[in-house]
């Protein structure tokens, strides 16, 4: 049966009973291959969800289908056969192994190297955990101990159902249907996520973390966050991990949005390890994201910090718009490439309020036959009255097969605006790495020594759990490009 | 007894150019040698090739450490061998926190002898108690390997290293250079405090007055590549006063 019958078929099985296409009870858990409008239905009827998301996601589906892939980047992406996947399986459990015995040696021996405790390994590598470390209960404690303090923290598709008012207000408040083609394809088929909601006042009592959502962990490609924080409010999110992940699903297209109110702080971390892709750049997932934060009150604050060293192909732009007055958009960035991975990767500062400060650190890597391009842009509105920018970014290339490319916009419509921009591009010196040879350090002790030196402004952003890990990570991700 | 270090006819060249053309060197435990000679008479050539730098090529020749040849031993594992240069140009190394360097040139040693690493509140203490002894302050011990150091600091920093490290054998690379007479006698003492009855030391410089404050056994003039005199400490004395010209013709 040709694919698109058998959608049909399917769809037809699975929403036929109901008018609007919602459907509760559904014994499928696998939408056929392909997209359109029916496997969209198939989605929000599996998902439960109301009739307004469904419109959502059909709005994002149309404007999708008008728009084409972006080019600019410096990349070089095969096509994709956007029918040819799978736009919804229900998160499976896979079936747990009994000890870390069976897992792939591998895999253990890279989480070793990062230091990962024992019981989370088996949580990562799917093995049953032990009384000791339940899981579940871990998240239950949080979650307690979060609503006391009155902070939502749930995966969005509960928050659809259950706080609608304020998903409706926010969803696409920042990054809209039509954004750009990847946001548009999210819109439209994004499966699950992060909602995060801190009220008037609260400092929210912990580091919000994806690995305490343990039992939401399988949320697929197309993920979908949102975080909101009122007047006065703060927290600190923690997306990924440093742990190496294995996913099937080659077309990563995640949407991040923040809403930063009134002398509201929002500190986001990244620490992102997604398979690469072998040396030969075979394999690897590509990772195109649109993450976006607004100011949107007075002395709003909002902080982007990530470290990635994984993905074959990553297209994304964490970015800020200042609208509020004196609001403040930091960007810290460490991009490392290596073997045959590409990275068009860097952020946007829209300053809008008067006032308003932005800083970018971003330090490129490039090792191996990988190419490593930071693209930025600062743009000064004429309402920017008194606004400021510094940029600063380096590029560091290991080997000469690699490159690095650094290409900054800069636009500014206000005369009063201050913008600075600082950029160096070096080598790893034989002088360095003998000089480190020389006190017994092993050479890939030594370029990850030295690397590490290179990106500590951003690591030392990093909330200290995350730090230690991303140190090492980098070490790994080195490993092989030297020598 | 096997010699500490025993340079045999060692030829080494810079790329074409032959630098050290023959040298013969027996360093026995325990003792102090310096090595004297003019600009360009292969000084710093020999340290490189010592300590086995990419780009140091050894075209002849043999280089033993407790009767071993090093010659085909990378630099990371001749220093964990026992092999340490004190630099006469510290390398700066940006966002390098000195004590996790320190650490990990200490641990990657320990490592190799199967011994356990050593934790960090356990070496701050040791590394504190080294750096009071050198002048050391505890600020300059925060601050990133060698960077924002004045030349004084660098080459006291150099012998912190060799403090912590505990090497065999110690070539110190025109230590003296840069360095003011207090911060000359600062380092020599700290220099001396390591000597060793198990420790050779290889002392390289240009000038004779580094040699009043380490005092070695045996002085050797270099020129040419090759080593034209060898004698006591008096022959560092002599040089001073006649220069290097005609040592050429005593070959």
């Amino acid at each position: 049966m040709a694919a698109t019958t058998e959608t049909i078929e399917q769809v037809k099985q699975a929403t036929g009973k109901y008018k609007y296409g919602f459907v509760t009870d559904i014994e499928t858990d696998k939408a056929p291959k392909g997209l359109n409008e029916d496997i969209i239905r198939f989605i929000s009827a599996k998902k439960d969800e109301p009739e307004w998301m469904l419109d959502w996601r059909l709005k994002a589906f149309r404007r999708w289908q008008t728009m084409s892939s972006p080019d600019w980047a410096k990349l070089d992406i095969p096509p994709i056969d956007y029918q040819d996947s799978y736009y919804y399986s229900a998160p499976k459990s896979a079936e747990k192994l009994k000890s870390l015995d069976e897992v792939d040696p591998e895999l253990l021996a890279t989480y070793e190297k990062l230091g990962i405790p024992l019981n989370e390994q088996k949580m990562l590598a799917n093995v049953a955990v032990d009384a000791v470390f339940d899981s579940v209960s871990v998240a239950t404690t949080f979650r307690e101990e979060l609503s006391k303090a009155g902070v939502i923290f749930c995966p969005i598709s509960e928050a659809i159902r259950d706080y609608p008012e304020l998903v409706r207000r926010y969803l696409g408040s920042v990054v809209p249907v039509g954004d750009n083609y990847f946001a548009a394809l999210n819109s439209a088929v994004f499966t699950d996520g992060s909602f995060v909601y801190i009220p008037k006042g609260v400092r929210c009592p912990m580091e919000l973390s994806t690995y305490f959502r343990i039992n939401e962990q399988n949320t697929g490609q197309f993920e979908r966050t949102l975080i909101i924080a009122e007047d006065e409010s703060y927290v600190s999110y923690l997306e990924g991990c440093t742990a190496p992940q294995r996913d099937e699903n080659q077309l990563h297209a995640a949407v991040v949005e923040l809403v930063a109110l009134k002398d509201a702080e929002i500190k986001y971390s990244t620490v992102q390890n997604w398979y690469p892709g072998d040396e030969n750049g075979k394999g690897g997932i590509y990772n195109f994201v649109t993450k976006r934060g607004v100011c949107r009150g007075d002395r709003s604050k909002i902080s982007w910090t990530q470290v990635e060293t994984g993905s074959a192909i990553t297209w994304k732009y964490p970015s800020c718009v200042l609208r509020g007055k004196d609001s403040v958009g930091e960007f810290y960035s460490v991009a490392l490439t290596n073997n045959m991975q590409q990275a068009d990767t860097g952020t946007k500062m829209i300053h809008i309020g008067e006032g308003s400060r932005s800083t970018i650190i971003s330090k490129g890597i490039s090792a191996g036959r990988s190419q490593n391009c930071y693209r930025g842009l600062v743009h000064m509105q004429p309402t920017a009255e008194d606004a400021r920018n510094f940029t600063q970014c380096d590029s560091l290339l290991i080997g000469d097969k690699c490159g690095a490319h650094t290409v900054p916009y800069i636009v500014s419509r206000n005369p009063s605006a201050k913008i600075e921009h600082e950029a160096t591009t070096s080598r790893i010196s034989e002088d360095q790495l003998f000089y480190c040879l020389q006190r017994g350090i092993g050479e890939e002790d030594a370029v990850s020594l030295i690397v590490n030196g290179f990106c500590k402004e951003v690591m030392k952003e990093l909330p200290m759990e995350f730090a230690v890990e991303a140190q090492k990570l980098i070490g790994i991700s080195l490993e092989g490009s030297v020598g | 007894m096997t010699a500490l270090l025993e340079i045999r006819d060692l030829h080494a060249s810079v790329g074409e150019t032959p630098i050290l053309k023959g040298i013969n060197l027996t360093i026995n435990a325990g003792e102090v040698h310096a090595i004297m000679g003019p600009n360009g008479s292969g000084k710093s050539t020999m340290s490189y090739v010592l300590a086995g730098r990419d780009g140091y090529e050894v075209t002849g020749g043999d280089i033993l450490m407790n009767g071993e040849s090093m010659l085909e031993m990378e630099p990371d594992e001749r220093a964990r061998a026992g092999m340490f240069l004190a630099f006469q140009y510290p390398v700066e190394l940006p966002g390098v926190g000195g004590m996790s360097f320190l650490r990990a040139a200490v641990n990657a040693r320990r490592v190799e002898a199967g011994e356990e690493e050593i934790d960090q509140l356990g070496f701050v203490k040791i590394v504190r108690e080294k750096a009071r002894l050198l002048g050391i302050s505890d600020e300059m011990l925060k601050r990133a390997v060698n960077v924002g150091f004045s030349g004084g600091e660098k080459k006291r920093y150099e012998i912190l290293q060799m403090a912590l490290l505990e090497p065999r054998m110690a070539v110190l690379d025109e230590t003296d250079s840069g360095l003011d007479v207090d911060a000359l006698r600062i380092v020599s003492e700290g220099v001396n405090l390591l000597r060793d009855p198990g420790r050779a030391m290889l002392v390289i410089t240009h000038y004779q007055r580094l040699l009043n404050h380490i005092v070695p056994d045996y002085v050797h003039i270099l020129a040419g590549g090759r080593v034209r005199k060898t004698g006591g400490k008096e022959l560092a004395l002599e040089v001073e006063e006649s220069g290097y010209a005609g040592i050429d013709d005593a070959a």
